[in-house]
């Protein structure tokens, strides 16, 4: 055809890093990506610092939020009890991405543009992943530095030296960058913010309790594979005698994750857009 | 060139799409018409992949178009205005789809300025009007220099200015040699912009034709002619194909012969004309006359078949 004479310009062409280029571009130029980015480092923070500055030793953590009232309080459970809030942030912020394309109609323009469409899902979680990674990991050292000012001289001060203490704050970082590719991939598998934030929302919050209602031999051995707890194994200071190693929780969570992904890559590929 | 063969789609027991086949061909502007629900926008998902067909084929440029290592540069398409992400600026949203496939920042420009969007790039596309949202699509189109131009009601939302842009537009992307198909439900319009007409009603192919040939079947409402000697033209006119009525004393419709045969023989007899008027019914009476015999058979299927037993 001679329209080929016309548009010399071959060097056109999608490529794997060029799909990646494109993402990180798209979650950038967004004004929600950096509000719900902000909301989750300021709750990390926030929560952490208030905490640790409100801790008195003796008095156990009277109607925290889920998760904080394990009764043995240390200097990182403390830094760390925002850990729980910014999860739903960065969860959302991973729906937004992906879900939001399906809601507004940029989904047909970004497949369109990629129509092998499995690079758009794996791109997305590559940057979102790491993205999150590093700033909420800094945001959980943050919060144990601001904390160890409020608990200077309490039995439980920790130092950033001290075993283990690194790990889990970096642990709490990994936890949150694996929610937020959760949050892309139930974006993707359901196709509808609302509905993909209900999801997310009981998983990490609601599943828990209502598996309290099973029987207790049966709660007891599955209670730790339940993802917000298996995840939270996954930033815990001192391993609880009913929970999972920091390893065994990070590779059950990043199963779950890997499950819902592999249920988003599924859905892309065969289901009409 | 975008193959479609034989292409269905259905949805549960409900035939979006059937067996339709055509073709766009390069050098041509295409117009795909159909009334509202006919299937246009379905099967221009199909063409790009965004459904997948129940049965039957599409290719696009050869081969279906997830192959294209540059998509965009194969075939550049316009599907409803609000395929774009309200919060994020014109600028934003073709730089995004531009780095999928390694096209440089000056496209962009180039394509923000061709669609006159310039002073409104670092918008949120959110608070564009429908017609700025058309020309942002038409913009997002042409991004990767694409062989095929491919738009769903593309003067949807245009002001008149931005009619005549269009059209103009798809005219010379067509003779440089680009295929162009675009659909609309408006016929009158259609014909002013396409050379070839691609009619489909319920889904399936009702007319695969050129608007020269559609306009000149449309036309046959015959000649008005006005004349004192109505009588004497009457016989000369009269042949084997002609059929000859007349409302008033003066006024003759002449069908079986043009304006021009009438003129010239009213003209060696010396009879003098009044009027000579061809009677052509509008393009768009045609199209629907030719749309509504489908939704007739489909919505009366019992009584025909009474008829015709």
């Amino acid at each position: 055809m001679t329209v080929t004479e016309l548009t010399p310009t071959a060097a056109y062409k999608v490529t794997g890093p060029r799909v990646l280029r494109s993402e990180w571009a798209k979650f950038w130029s967004l004004r929600s990506s950096w509000i719900t980015l902000g909301v989750a480092v300021v709750l990390l923070i926030v929560f952490g610092a208030i905490a640790s500055a409100t801790y008195s030793p003796g008095a156990t953590a009277q109607g925290g939020p889920p998760g904080a009232d394990s009764g043995d309080q240390d200097a990182v459970s403390l830094a760390l009890l925002g850990v729980t809030f910014a999860s739903l942030a960065v969860g959302v912020l991973g729906v937004l991405l992906s879900a939001g394309e399906y809601t507004t109609g940029m989904i047909r323009s970004t497949l369109t543009a990629v129509p092998r469409r499995l690079p758009v899902l794996w791109s997305k979680a590559a940057v979102i992943g790491p993205v999150i990674l590093v700033l909420t990991t800094l945001g959980a050292l943050a919060a144990f530095q601001l904390g160890t000012l409020g608990l200077d001289g309490e039995k439980i001060a920790l130092s950033l030296g001290d075993d283990g203490v690194l790990r889990s704050l970096a642990g709490a970082g990994l936890y949150l960058a694996l929610v937020a590719v959760a949050g892309v991939a139930l974006g993707v598998l359901l196709r509808s913010s609302a509905g993909a934030i209900a999801v997310l929302v009981g998983v990490l919050l609601i599943l828990p309790g209502l598996a309290s209602l099973l029987p207790d031999s049966l709660y007891d051995t599955i209670n730790p594979y339940f993802p917000s707890n298996a995840g939270s194994a996954m930033y815990a200071l001192h391993q609880s005698s009913d929970a999972l190693s920091p390893g065994a929780g990070l590779a059950v969570f990043a199963g779950w994750v890997a499950l819902i992904l592999a249920g988003a890559a599924w859905r892309l590929t065969k289901s009409d857009a | 060139m975008i193959e479609v063969r034989e292409l269905t789609k259905r949805y549960g027991d409900k035939t979006v799409v059937d067996h339709l086949s055509f073709t766009v061909k390069p050098g041509e502007v295409t117009g795909f018409l159909g009334p509202n629900g006919a299937g246009k926008s379905t099967t221009m998902r199909m063409i790009v992949g965004l459904d997948s067909p129940t049965k039957g084929s599409v290719t696009v440029g050869g081969t279906s178009y997830a192959k294209h290592t540059a998509p965009l540069h194969e075939i550049g398409t316009l599907l409803e205005a609000k395929s774009v992400h309200p919060g994020r600026s014109a600028f934003n949203h073709l730089m995004a789809l531009a780095y999928t496939h390694g096209i440089p920042r000056s496209r962009v420009d180039e394509v923000i300025e061709l669609a006159g969007l310039t002073s409104v790039a670092g918008k949120r596309v959110g608070a564009f009007s429908l017609g700025m949202g058309q020309r942002l699509g038409i913009a997002a189109a042409l991004l990767g220099d694409p062989a095929i131009v491919m738009l769903d009601e593309p003067v949807n939302g245009l002001d008149p200015e931005g009619v005549l842009w269009v059209r103009n537009l798809l005219r010379s992307l067509a003779d440089e040699g680009r295929a162009v198909m675009l659909s609309s439900h408006l016929m009158s319009e259609t014909a002013l912009i396409a050379d070839h007409l691609v009619i489909i009603g319920r889904g399936r192919l009702l007319a695969d034709t050129t608007v020269d040939d559609f306009t000149r079947e449309a036309s046959g409402g015959g000649v008005k002619v006005a004349t004192a000697e109505s009588g004497r033209l009457r016989s000369l006119l009269a042949g084997p194909d002609v059929t000859i009525t007349s409302s008033s004393a003066e006024e003759l419709l002449v069908l079986g012969r043009d304006a021009r045969q009438i003129g010239r023989i009213a003209a060696e007899h010396g009879v003098a004309l009044y009027e000579l008027t061809p009677q052509s019914a509008s393009l768009e009476a045609a199209f629907m006359d030719l749309t509504r015999d489908v939704v007739e058979y489909q919505s009366h299927p019992v009584e025909t078949g009474r008829k015709a037993a």
